[in-house]
């Protein structure tokens, strides 16, 4: 593998990163998960109702390498809010049942009703897939 | 790397964090590739989450997605030295 394709990954993260507001980095694909833990955590951001994009790690093993080189956190999956790396399902899910992923996702604390979006973004769930 | 090839434990799972982290006290579960922590130590006051998973996780390297499939963690910040 190349260096040049190496840093091409990175980059790709780094702007997914930047550019989605809310963006999990999962195995499989939000209506695919292809493991129980990126399984629980797009259930939890489906149930608070917030728009995410989506990025499946499994079809090249560099993204997953390059991922954790930045967040320096080594499992999957990872959530990202406002460019700031927020954890795995392990914290995803504390922090959904104390209420602070709602506080941090600028949502109600109850789903179902339309929550005031802090900024108008891309029809949710936008899915990024095999562009990295 | 210090790991084996033999398949992970519970009990050594729990030995390492407990070398690992001062103080620590863990409990731990799993099935020889998924496993759970609940890990209380001293170290982990004024830290986040985040911080204080890292904490764990470093006691494993590269050893956590590979020889250690799944590692969920729950921490606590405990109020004093555990003295074993």
């Amino acid at each position: 593998m190349s260096d040049e394709q190496t840093t091409q990954i990175r980059e790709a993260i780094q702007s997914a990163i930047s550019e989605n507001p809310v963006i999990l980095f999962m195995k499989g694909t939000p209506d695919q998960p292809m493991c129980g833990f990126s399984a629980r955590t797009v259930e939890i951001l489906q149930h608070v109702g917030t728009p995410f994009a989506a990025v499946n790690i499994l079809p090249d093993p560099r993204i997953r390498q390059e991922l954790s080189g930045l967040s320096n956190w080594p499992t999957i999956p990872q959530l990202f809010i406002d460019g700031e790396f927020v954890g795995g399902c392990d914290i995803v899910t504390e922090m959904y049942e104390s209420g602070e992923l709602q506080t941090a996702l600028g949502v109600e604390d109850s789903p179902g009703e339309a929550a005031p979006e802090p900024a108008p973004q891309e029809p949710a769930p936008l899915t990024i897939e095999n562009r990295l | 790397m210090a790991a084996t090839d033999a398949p992970a434990t519970p009990e050594e799972l729990k030995e390492r964090i407990e070398a690992g982290i001062p103080g620590a006290t863990a409990d731990v579960s799993g099935d020889g590739h998924h496993f759970n922590a609940v890990v209380s130590a001293p170290a982990f006051r004024g830290l986040s989450r985040i911080a204080q998973h890292r904490l764990v996780y470093d006691v494993f390297g590269a050893e956590v997605g590979d020889r250690i499939h799944a590692l969920s963690i729950q921490t606590k910040a405990s109020e004093t030295e555990n003295i074993a």
